[in-house]
């Protein structure tokens, strides 16, 4: 199973790394060789031990046995700066930028070119440009991070790197936040990274992207080396059973099914942005029936956010009408759309999922800690909320370090999020919204979320999906609805359409008359 | 080296259980804050006075025990205000007006005992009930503001303080039956007005003491067991999160403002009706426009609390220890200024004591379980990895 290929001229090799924490061995006896010029993706799942090592590789711990090498030489990495020194850069997930400094202060942050204590921004300045003409990275060294997109971010970290000289680019899943069209555009700017000598560690569970660029993938599961493949030699489906240990299935398991009645109705909404007070939404209309997944599509920021907010009452609409089986709740309060028959994944759900400092089992009952079955006369019946707790966590899965009363923040991302599907899965619901489920979710957990949302749809719920993930919306909707700059430009059925033409609905270049949804289904 | 590793093996078995459990780390971070306020006060007095240092320091740390029964009186105004910021606080609320809920609530016990005429046995009962409306009016007009148009609590309930002060005096200066103008102070309070005396000889301790720890302990179990303590911290901890489950925020707000500030009028009517050691006395209001103390006191009280109704308990009574100490250690030659300062440092230092918190958890780890700390880390960047 193991297979190590060899051929000389590495400029890092990390041998027999082990790394330990107290009950966990983070890294088991791992080496990783990474060649000049190429690109090195590390696979895998969420605690597989990706992060750890690279927080060796960076100087952020320090390994109980194993060595660096650099160009054959051992080296000695305390700290970050140590790392910065020999040429390693590193792109951390979570963008570490000033948000009201410029691109360009933020670029010679803690490397300033000075001269008499004064800095000396025009050199700078003439560097960034020269670097991000070179490579590709269009920047605005004098706009302010705050008011930049998050691709333009990552491009910003990129050439803080590059501005440093360093020659080993580590990118800590920097796709997790991109685009379609971003993705597609990084990946060219790694190429040319590669072609240019560098050498790039790439950090992902996407494996489309390996396939795409990578030369070579070193896969991790539970601390452990299971092997380094030459990308051009294996397939999606070796890599992944290498990360997770089984086979996953790619393509969604989906029985034909007829939807039935219309569960989900929203006419000619439209909502104003709360920041600048100008329309996001514009008169949308759609149903959503019994038994069928909708999935709304699109680039991040035309419209999906708002559109579930006023669906969910986060937010209210300007105007239009919603429709929950047949009842009005344009305005109804949240908790009478939740006893309606609402559940809702949402977006963020460390803002709005959960209650970070709160046990497991008091954010299972979240949506349910006022019904008769967990309170009685305004007193919280503990013991049947742990009881609920210990049976959705064995139903669902839901791992913990001390089961019910894990204070959640403590939690694993997957694990967290598995627990708001356990909590709105289970409640009584007649739809289900789900906005970007997956999100920075590990294959295992996405299969498993998929899994799940399907079941809903075959249990003949209505599922309402938002989703930025092409492949997620070709796999398991059944109808797509292309929205752009806050309107609905084209429904798509995923059988017959492409990725290619879903990208030109998306990009705007594309769209349909939307054609009036016949209102003969209301009451 | 030897001192050290009889305590590592000492803290290594359960260091685990010990320093990951809440309610003993802030417990230990309030001793914390003590600890190092007390040094500082101490050096304090001997920059002042350094011959009597010594004596007087003992007499602030230690005086105390002589007076009990003073310790509980003069706790059980702070205990309230105490209770109410840190009530307040649960739901992410800073109610900084507990003096003007505790002045309103001074003042409306007064009324009902002067200008109500009711049957002895529940007139005190009444008064204190009046004390804790007229606290909570003055918690709730912050409350709707932050609520319904989303004004700071902060800005609204500070003015409170003032407006609900200068309405006081005026009232109580216009009310010739309650007001003695050549004494500056109202009338003494017939004694059926005064809340039953304990009976401790030389204090003026009374059933109030005995009150706010019950309505602390009913405070705790409303936080922990009810519906209502149950939305009100999930709102503290995370308000978007509440919205999303449908809580109903504004309401909430509204409520916790109202019990926080009759909370702290509770607190005034304890203060004013409470029972005179020299008979045929009482407590009187002077109307010379000052904020009331005992309400920031509160917030000292509450910070030191950890805004635990439990934990307020014993933080009010420990406030009242020291303060009761200090006045003794006048006796020595030490001005009461410096007493206060003194004071001032340990309330000064216990509003630091959840950074000292983590800073002191940081440091027994760091010396004694390192690779639990790098545990930590590590999960904190797996959960990272994982957003």
């Amino acid at each position: 199973m193991v297979k190590v290929v060899d051929m000389g001229d590495y400029i890092i090799e990390m041998l027999n790394i082990t790394k330990k924490f107290p009950g966990v061995v983070a890294n088991d006896n791992i080496t990783l060789k990474l060649k000049r010029g190429e690109i090195h993706a590390l696979l895998g799942e969420n605690g597989a031990g990706k992060s750890t090592l690279m927080s060796v590789l960076f100087g952020l711990y320090q390994p109980d046995s194993g060595e660096i090498r650099k160009n054959g030489q051992v080296v000695k990495i305390n700290n970050p700066n140590d790392a910065n020194a020999l040429g390693i850069g590193m792109v951390h997930q979570h963008f570490k930028l000033v948000e009201i400094f410029t691109v360009l202060e933020n670029i010679i942050l803690g490397v300033e070119p000075s001269k008499m204590g004064f800095i000396q921004k025009n050199e700078a300045r003439k560097k960034v440009m020269e670097l991000s003409e070179k490579y590709g990275l269009r920047v605005d060294p004098d706009a302010y991070i705050e008011d930049i997109t998050v691709g333009m971010q990552q491009r910003v970290e990129i050439l803080k790197m590059l501005y440093r000289d360093n020659e080993i680019l580590i990118f800590d899943e920097p796709t997790a936040v991109l685009t379609p069209q971003e993705i597609r555009e990084l990946l060219q700017i790694m190429k040319g990274f590669a072609r240019e000598g560098k050498s790039i560690l790439f950090i992902t569970h996407k494996l489309n992207e390996i396939m795409e660029v990578a030369d070579r993938c070193t896969v991790l599961r539970k601390g452990k080396l299971i092997g380094t493949v030459n990308v051009k030699d294996t397939t999606k489906e070796e890599l992944s059973r290498m990360m997770v240990g089984r086979d996953i299935s790619f393509s969604v398991n989906k029985k034909e099914k007829k939807p039935g009645k219309v569960v989900l109705s929203v006419r000619n909404l439209n909502v104003v942005s709360k920041i600048h007070g100008k329309n996001v939404v514009k008169n949308v209309s759609f149903d959503v029936r019994a038994g069928e997944i909708v999935c709304i599509a699109g680039i991040d920021g035309n419209g999906q956010t708002e559109i579930v907010n006023a669906i969910t009452g986060l937010e209210k609409p300007t105007s239009g009408k919603i429709m929950l089986n047949g009842h009005d709740i344009t305005r109804a309060s949240i908790r009478e759309r939740s006893i309606r028959g609402m559940s809702h994944i949402p977006e963020d759900r460390h803002k709005h999922g959960l209650v970070l400092d709160y046990k497991l089992e008091e954010n299972l009952v979240l949506q349910r800690y006022w019904q008769p079955e967990f309170q009685n006369r305004g007193f919280i019946k503990f013991d049947s909320v742990r009881k609920y707790a210990e049976k959705l966590i064995e139903k669902f899965d839901i791992r913990s370090g001390q089961g019910p009363v894990t204070i959640v923040r403590s939690m694993s991302g997957g694990n967290q999020q598995k627990a708001i599907i356990a909590r709105e899965i289970d409640k009584d619901h007649d739809l289900l919204i789900a906005v970007q489920p997956t999100r920075g979710l590990d294959i295992g957990a996405i299969e498993y979320v998929h899994k799940q949302l399907v079941e809903r749809r075959d249990a003949g719920k209505a599922v309402l999906l938002v989703s930025l993930e092409l492949d997620e919306v070709m796999d398991i909707s059944d109808r797509i609805l292309v929205i752009y700059e806050g309107e609905i430009v084209g429904e798509l059925n995923p059988k017959t359409t492409t990725m290619e033409e879903l990208g030109l609905y998306m990009s705007g270049a594309k769209r349909d008359v939307v054609k009036e949804i016949n209102d003969a289904g209301e009451e | 080296m030897q001192e050290r590793n009889s305590l590592l093996n000492k803290t290594k078995f359960n260091l685990k259980d010990i320093t990951d459990n809440s309610v003993f780390s802030s417990f230990l971070s309030a001793l914390l804050a003590i600890f190092l306020g007390l040094i500082f006060g101490f050096i304090v007095m001997l920059v002042a006075a350094p011959a009597n240092a010594l004596t007087g320091f003992r007499l602030i740390v230690l005086g105390g025990f002589r007076r009990i029964g003073d310790v509980f009186y003069f706790a059980t105004p702070i205990l309230m205000t105490g209770l109410s910021v840190g009530f307040a606080f649960k739901m992410g609320l800073f109610n900084i007006g507990a003096s003007g809920q505790y002045t309103m609530g001074m003042f409306f016990a007064l009324y009902v005992g002067f200008m109500w005429d009711l049957p002895d046995s529940i007139h005190w009962i009444v008064a204190c009930i009046a004390g804790f409306i007229g606290g909570m009016l003055w918690g709730i007009i912050p409350g709707l503001f932050k609520a319904l148009l989303n004004v700071n609590e902060v800005i609204t309930s500070i003015m409170f303080n003032y407006i609900g002060m200068y309405l006081v005096d005026m009232l109580i200066q216009g009310n010739s039956v309650m007001y003695v103008s050549d004494k500056t102070r109202t009338r003494y309070l017939p004694a059926e007005v005064q809340i039953p005396s304990l009976g401790i000889p030389n204090s003026n301790v009374n059933l109030g003491i005995i009150l706010a720890i019950i309505i602390g302990i009913i405070l705790y179990i409303v936080l922990q067991k009810t519906i209502f303590g149950y939305e009100l911290k999930a709102t503290g901890y995370n308000r978007f999160a509440s919205e999303y489950a449908g809580m109903k925020g504004k309401r909430n707000i509204i409520i916790t403002m109202a019990i926080a500030g009759g909370l702290s009028g509770l607190g005034g009517a304890f203060a004013i009706l409470a029972p005179s050691a020299i008979a045929g006395s009482s407590m009187t209001y002077e109307p010379i426009n000052i904020i009331a103390a005992n309400g920031f006191n509160g917030i000292a009280v509450a910070l030191l609390g950890n805004a635990h109704p439990i934990g307020t308990i014993f933080s009010a009574v420990f406030i009242s220890h020291i303060q009761r100490g200090g006045t003794l250690a006048s006796l020595v030659g030490y001005k009461p200024e410096i007493i206060d300062v003194v004071i001032a440092v340990i309330i000064y230092f216990s509003a630091f004591s959840m950074i000292m918190n983590s800073a002191f958890i940081g440091f027994i780890k760091r010396h004694f379980g390192k690779g639990k700390k790098d545990f930590d880390d590590n999960m904190d960047n797996e959960i990272k990895e994982a957003e």
